[in-house]
C-alpha cells in the first residue's frame, strides 16, 4: 500500500494532516502503523480531518496515513445472513479468533468468507442482455433465504459466456459480460457498494400493506405497513429493546437487520443466543437464518457507530433489490445521533440545540428516507421497513432527537414510564402514539382479516380515550360517585388493557398472535361491552354486573385460548349470553 | 528512549502545554520532574497537534512553573503491574501503592484504557446473587455479570446498603468458586473509604479486597482515572485469575463532574448542563466492562453508586447511567423520612437481567408472577394514596383502603428489613404471598391461574 500523507495531530477520533493532500470527501483511509480504519470528512487546502473508526491511543504525528481511493464501503455476497458484524462490516467472530475476548486494534478481517464455496445456479445464458439488478446466479444462502446475485448497478451489457452450475467461492468470476463499448467484464458473486450512497430503484409505491408483528397493540391499534418508518422512544427501563425483540422475532419480514448502535454488549450476546435456538414460526428455520446483527456497542469506537447505520441501510437495500422484504431494528437512533454530536464537537462545528449539530435534521431524514416498498430494477418488488428506537434524555420527549424523527417517521409508538413502572407491557401508550398508516392500511385489513376490523379498532380506541377523559374525574372524586355507564366504560377499558393491550412476551401463546385473534378478541370484548350496557339500560346497577366472573374470564383468554384453537371462542360467547340472562334471572 | 524537555509552554488548571515535541503518541503517559526532581507528577497526552502536546496533569499542577519542569515522555499509555498481589492492597486514584507495603512486584504490566469485550465472547449472565435484601432478591434481582447501579441521593443510605450487599452476597448454589472485591472511591469523603474498609474488616474479607482510593480532598483528574485502573485489576482477576469480582464504584457524580471541569478548561462545546457531549460514550467505556466471558470461569458484577443531584433521576449523570446499565435501584427519600432501611423505591428499580436468572431451576417457578403482582398492586397504591390525599381516606372505597393497608404492610414489612438480616429466597417470597391475601384475590390479574392456586397461602381469613 503506498503512502499518502503523513498525520498532523490526533484528538480522541478525529486525525489531522497538514497541507495539501489528493485525499478525497469519504475516502477510506488507513492510518499509523496499526492501520486503522478512518474516513475522511473534512478537506480544505491546508488541512485534512480524517475521523478514525478505533481508537486512537498509540498514534503519533508524522505516522503515515495510505489513501484507499475508494469511499467506506459493504462487500455484498453471500455470508452476510446469520452473522455478526461490527460498525463496519467486520465479522466479530472472526475478531475473535484473531484478538481473543477483547477486540484489539487495527485488525485486518475480510468481512465474509472468502474460501467458502457455494452451490451456485446460473440464471442467465450466453446471448442474454442484462443490466444492473439482473438476476445472474442463485445461491441458498441459509435455509430461508435463496441469495439471487446480482449485476451490479449502473453495468449493462450482453452475456459473452457463463460457468457451469457448480460450487464457487464469491470471488470465482461466473458470467462474462460484453460492455456497450466492447470491452469484457468479469462479474463473480461479490460487489462493494458505498455506505453513504442509497441504492438505486425504479419506483417507489405508496404504503398499502402491513408489516404484521403478532403484537397486538402494534397490529391493532397503530400498524405500521412495509416500507414504512416508525420510532419507539422512550426513558430507559420502558422497553424499546424488548419491543424491538419482538419485532425482530415475530414479525412477517422476510430478512431483520438488528443494529445495536451504542446500546449493552450484552443485549447482542443475548440476540445471538436467543435468536439461534428460536424457530421461525412460518419457516421453521432458526430466526439466525434470517437476521443480520451489527453490534457496535457503547464501548466500541464511537466514529464506527456512526457508519453502523449506513452499513445496515446498504445491507437492507442489497437484500431488498433481491425482492425481500427487509425490516431494520436501530437500536438506539439517539446514540447514533450523539455520535454526531461527539464528532462534531470534535470538529469545533456550531452547535444548534443541546450541543447537536445544525445538520441533524437532515441526517436523520435522510436515514429514514431510505425506507420504502419499491420496484427494484429488475422489476421485482421490495421493501425496507425501518424500526428506529430513541432514547431521549430524561425520557424527555421535547429534546431534538425526539422531536426531529417525530418529524420524519409515519408511526409513533411512545413507551410510557408510569406504565413501565406497573409492569404493564408493552409500555406503549396508547394516548401519545399514533400511525398515519391506518387510512392506507384499511382496505388491507378489511379485506384480509375481517370487514369490521378497523371499525372494532376504532371503537377500542374510543373506549381507551374515553376512559381516560373519565380517570380525570376518578382522580378527584373516586369511582363510586360515577353513573353505571360510565362504571361500565371503565370495566371494558380494563378488561382491554388487560386482557388485551398488555401482552406477556414471555407466554408461548401470548408472544406472538395472529391478527384472526386480534379480531376474534375485539369482536368478543365489545360484544361483552354491547351486552352489559343492554343491562345497564335495564336498570342493572354495576355492581351487579361484577359479581360475575365474566370480565376475568375474558381478560383470561390471551392465556385461555391457544393460537391454534380459535374455534373456542364460540364457547365464551355463550358465555357471555348466559351472563346476561343469569344476572336478569337473578336481579329481575 | 530518554528524551526530556526542559520547561511548558502554558499552564491553566489541570492541563499543560509542550511545545517541540517529537515522538510522542496521543493518550502517552509523561513524567514531569519538578524542580530538579524535588516533586514528580504523571500527566497524559490529550491532544496532538504537530510539535504541541496538550497534557492533563493528574495532580494539582502548583508549583509547577514553565521553566522548572522537566518532562519526559514513557513511550505507553498507563499501565499498572497486576497479580494476585494486589488482593488485601491499597492504592490511590492512578494504582500507585499507599497502605506503605511497597510496590506490586509483577511484570505484567496492563493498559488501564482498556478493549471493548467482543459482544461474541461474552456469555449472557444467568446466574442470580442472594443479597439477602427482599427488595433486591425479589424485585430486582441482581445477577452475576451484571452492573446495576445505585441511584442514591446526599444522605441516604446507599454506603450502608452496598455493604450490606458486600457482606451477605452469596451465589445460589453455595458454592465454593473464588470471590474478591474491587472497590474504587471517586471523590468521596474520608468517612465513606474508612466506612467501607471497616467493614471489609469486620466481615473478615479484608484480604480480599482491592482499594483504590481517590478522596474528596485529591486531584480531580486523578478521578479520572481510578474507575479504569480498577477495572483493568477487576479484568485480570476476573477472566485470568478465575475469580467472581464484586466491583463498587462510588461516587459516579463525581467521576462525572471531573470530566466537566476537565472538558471546559479544555473548551470543549458543552451538552446539557455543560456535560461534554461524550458523556454518554465515556461512562460506558466504564460500565461496560462487566459480564462473563466464554472460556473463562470468572465473571466482574458492577455496583456503581450515584447520588443523584438534587434528587433529580432525569439529570444527565442517572439519566445516561441507566441508558447503560442493566437495571438500577434507586433509593426514595420518603421512604428514609419513615425510617424504613433500605429505602428502596421499587417502582423505578429495575433488573433487565432479572428475567433469565430467577423461576424454576434457579429461584422459584412462582418468582416472575408475584413479583409482577407486587409491582402492579404497589403501582395502585400509588393512585389510592393520590385519591387519598384529594378525597380523604375515609371516602375511599372498600378495595382502595385495602390497597393503603397493603401499601403500608409492604414497606414495613418486606422493603424494610434489619441492617443484619438476610433473609433467604424462600423466606422472601413467601412473605410476598402472605402480604397478597391482604388484598382480595380477584384482584392478582398478573398471576397464572395455576401458580395461583398452588401458591396462594390457604390459612387466611
Amino acid at each position: 500500500m503506498e503512502q499518502t500523507a503523513i498525520l498532523y495531530g490526533i484528538n480522541g477520533p478525529v486525525c489531522t494532516i497538514k497541507g495539501r493532500t489528493s485525499l478525497r470527501m469519504g475516502e477510506m483511509v488507513y492510518v499509523g502503523k496499526d492501520y486503522l480504519v478512518g474516513e475522511v470528512i473534512r478537506l480544505t487546502s491546508n488541512e485534512t480531518t480524517i475521523q478514525v473508526y478505533e481508537e486512537t491511543s498509540g498514534l503519533r504525528p508524522k505516522d503515515p496515513v495510505y489513501g484507499t481511493g475508494s469511499g467506506i464501503f459493504v462487500t455484498l455476497a453471500p455470508g452476510i445472513i446469520n452473522n455478526i458484524f461490527d460498525g463496519i462490516e467486520r465479522p466479530l467472530s472472526s475478531i475473535a479468533k484473531d484478538s481473543g475476548i477483547f477486540i484489539k486494534r487495527g485488525i485486518s478481517v475480510d468481512s465474509l468468507d472468502q474460501k467458502k464455496k457455494w452451490d451456485t445456479h446460473i440464471t442467465v445464458q450466453v446471448g442474454d442482455k442484462v443490466f444492473g439488478g439482473t438476476v445472474i446466479a442463485t445461491v441458498q444462502e441459509t435455509p430461508a433465504i435463496l441469495h439471487k446475485v446480482m449485476v451490479p448497478p449502473g453495468i449493462s451489457g450482453k452475456v459473452l459466456s457463463v460457468v457451469p452450475d457448480g460450487a464457487y467461492t464469491i470471488h470465482n468470476p461466473l458470467v462474462i459480460l460484453e460492455l456497450a463499448d466492447g470491452s469484457p467484464k468479469e462479474l463473480s458473486m461479490t460487489q462493494h457498494w458505498p455506505i453513504r450512497t442509497p441504492r438505486p430503484y425504479l419506483k417507489r409505491y405508496a404504503a398499502s400493506r402491513p408489516l404484521i408483528t403478532g403484537q397486538r397493540i402494534l397490529d391493532t391499534l397503530f400498524p405500521i405497513a412495509k416500507g414504512g418508518t416508525a420510532a419507539i422512544p422512550g426513558g430507559f427501563g420502558t422497553g424499546k429493546t424488548m419491543t424491538q425483540h419482538q419485532i425482530a422475532k415475530w414479525s412477517d419480514a422476510d430478512l431483520i437487520i438488528y443494529i445495536g448502535c451504542g446500546e449493552r454488549g450484552n443485549e447482542m450476546t443475548q440476540v445471538l443466543e436467543e435468536f439461534s435456538e428460536l424457530v421461525d414460526p412460518k419457516t421453521g428455520n432458526p430466526l439466525m437464518d434470517r437476521t443480520i446483527l451489527i453490534a457496535n456497542t457503547s464501548n466500541m469506537p464511537v466514529a464506527a457507530r456512526e457508519a453502523s447505520i449506513y452499513t445496515g441501510l446498504s445491507l437492507a437495500e442489497y437484500y431488498r433489490d433481491m425482492g425481500y422484504h427487509v425490516a431494520i431494528m436501530a437500536d438506539s437512533t439517539s446514540r447514533w445521533a450523539e455520535a454526531l454530536r461527539e464528532l462534531s464537537g470534535r470538529l469545533e462545528e456550531m452547535p444548534a440545540e443541546e450541543g447537536f449539530p445544525a445538520y441533524l435534521a437532515s441526517r436523520l431524514s435522510g436515514f429514514y428516507e431510505r425506507a420504502g416498498y419499491v420496484q427494484n430494477l429488475n422489476g421485482s418488488d421490495g421493501s425496507i421497513t425501518i424500526i428506529g428506537a430513541v432514547s431521549p434524555q430524561g425520557g424527555d420527549f421535547s429534546e431534538p432527537v425526539t422531536q426531529n424523527t417525530k418529524r420524519f417517521v409515519r408511526c409513533f409508538w411512545g413507551l410510557d414510564k408510569s406504565l413501565a413502572y406497573a409492569r404493564h407491557y408493552p409500555a406503549i401508550h396508547w394516548l401519545s402514539s399514533y400511525s398515519e398508516y391506518i387510512g392506507d392500511l384499511t382496505d388491507w385489513y378489511n379485506s384480509h382479516v375481517g370487514p369490521n376490523f378497523i371499525q372494532c379498532r376504532n371503537r377500542i380506541i374510543g373506549i381507551l380515550n374515553q376512559e381516560s377523559s373519565l380517570m380525570e374525574i376518578v382522580k378527584l372524586i373516586g369511582s363510586d360517585v360515577l353513573p353505571d355507564d360510565q362504571k361500565l366504560t371503565l370495566e371494558i377499558a380494563r378488561v382491554i388493557r388487560l386482557g388485551f393491550l398488555q401482552q406477556n412476551a414471555f407466554h408461548v401463546e401470548d408472544t406472538c398472535v395472529p391478527l384472526e385473534k386480534q379480531l376474534k378478541m375485539m369482536e368478543l370484548i365489545l360484544y361483552l361491552y354491547d351486552q352489559c350496557k343492554d343491562l345497564i339500560d335495564m336498570g342493572m346497577p354495576m355492581s351487579y354486573l361484577k359479581q360475575e366472573s365474566i370480565f376475568d374470564d375474558i381478560i383470561a383468554i390471551k392465556y385461555d385460548v391457544p393460537n391454534a384453537k380459535l374455534s373456542l371462542f364460540r364457547k365464551y360467547w355463550h358465555q357471555v349470553d348466559h351472563f346476561h340472562d343469569e344476572v336478569i334471572a337473578k336481579n329481575a | 528512549m530518554a528524551i526530556e524537555y526542559l520547561g511548558l509552554s502554558e499552564i491553566n488548571g489541570p492541563l499543560i502545554a509542550l511545545d517541540g515535541v517529537r515522538d510522542a503518541a496521543y493518550d502517552e503517559i509523561v513524567e514531569f520532574s519538578i524542580d530538579h526532581g524535588k516533586d514528580h507528577k504523571l500527566g497524559r497526552i490529550i491532544e496532538i497537534s504537530g510539535e504541541r502536546a496538550v497534557i492533563q496533569v493528574f495532580e494539582k499542577t502548583d508549583n509547577m512553573s514553565l521553566d522548572n519542569t522537566h518532562t519526559r515522555p514513557t513511550g505507553h499509555p498507563l499501565e499498572i503491574p497486576l497479580s494476585l498481589e494486589i488482593l488485601g492492597r491499597t492504592f490511590n486514584g492512578i494504582g500507585q501503592p499507599i497502605d506503605g507495603m511497597g510496590p506490586v512486584a509483577s511484570d505484567d504490566f496492563r493498559d488501564v484504557n482498556g478493549l471493548p469485550l467482543n459482544p461474541v465472547q461474552r456469555e449472557y449472565p444467568r446466574n442470580y446473587i442472594r443479597t439477602g435484601i427482599s427488595a433486591i432478591d425479589a424485585l430486582t434481582t441482581l445477577i452475576r455479570g451484571q452492573k446495576l447501579p445505585i441511584f442514591s441521593g446526599n444522605g441516604l443510605p446507599h454506603d450502608k446498603l452496598a455493604a450490606q450487599i458486600v457482606r451477605q452476597a452469596s451465589l445460589a448454589d453455595d458454592s465454593q468458586e473464588e470471590f474478591a472485591i474491587v472497590f474504587a472511591a471517586m471523590g468521596v469523603k474520608y468517612d465513606v473509604a474508612e466506612y467501607f474498609r471497616r467493614t471489609f474488616e469486620e466481615s473478615g474479607v479484608s484480604d480480599h479486597v482491592c482499594m483504590f482510593l481517590n478522596l474528596a480532598n485529591d486531584p480531580v483528574v486523578e478521578r479520572l482515572i481510578t474507575p479504569k485502573v480498577a477495572l483493568t485489576a477487576a479484568e485480570y482477576l476476573a477472566f485470568e485469575k478465575d475469580m467472581h469480582i464484586l466491583v463498587i464504584l462510588t461516587d459516579m457524580t463525581s467521576y462525572a463532574e471531573a470530566l466537566r471541569e476537565v472538558s471546559s478548561s479544555k473548551g470543549e462545546i458543552p451538552s446539557r448542563k455543560g456535560y461534554p457531549g461524550y458523556l454518554y460514550s465515556d461512562l460506558a467505556t466504564i460500565y461496560e466492562r462487566a459480564g462473563i466471558v466464554k472460556n473463562a470461569k470468572g465473571s466482574v458484577t458492577q455496583i456503581p453508586i450515584l447520588t443523584m443531584p438534587n434528587d433529580d433521576i432525569t439529570h444527565p449523570i442517572p439519566d445516561l447511567t441507566g441508558y447503560i446499565t442493566e437495571g438500577q435501584i434507586v433509593l426514595d427519600r420518603t421512604l428514609f423520612g419513615q425510617s424504613i432501611y433500605p429505602p428502596i423505591s421499587i417502582l423505578p428499580s429495575l433488573s433487565r437481567l432479572m428475567k433469565d436468572g430467577i423461576g424454576e431451576g434457579y429461584t422459584r417457578k412462582d418468582h416472575q408472577g408475584l413479583a409482577n403482582q407486587l409491582f402492579s398492586a404497589y403501582a395502585k397504591v400509588q393512585d389510592a394514596r393520590a385519591l387519598a390525599s384529594v378525597i380523604g381516606e375515609d371516602e375511599l372505597s372498600a378495595n382502595d383502603k385495602k390497597y393503603l393497608s397493603f401499601g403500608k404492610a409492604f414497606e414495613e414489612s418486606f422493603i424494610g428489613q434489619g441492617e443484619e438480616e438476610n433473609r433467604s429466597i424462600i423466606e422472601t417470597l413467601e412473605l410476598g404471598w402472605k402480604l397478597l391475601t391482604l388484598l382480595p384475590r380477584e384482584e392478582l390479574d398478573r398471576i397464572d391461574t395455576k401458580i395461583l392456586e398452588e401458591f396462594y397461602p390457604v390459612t387466611n381469613h
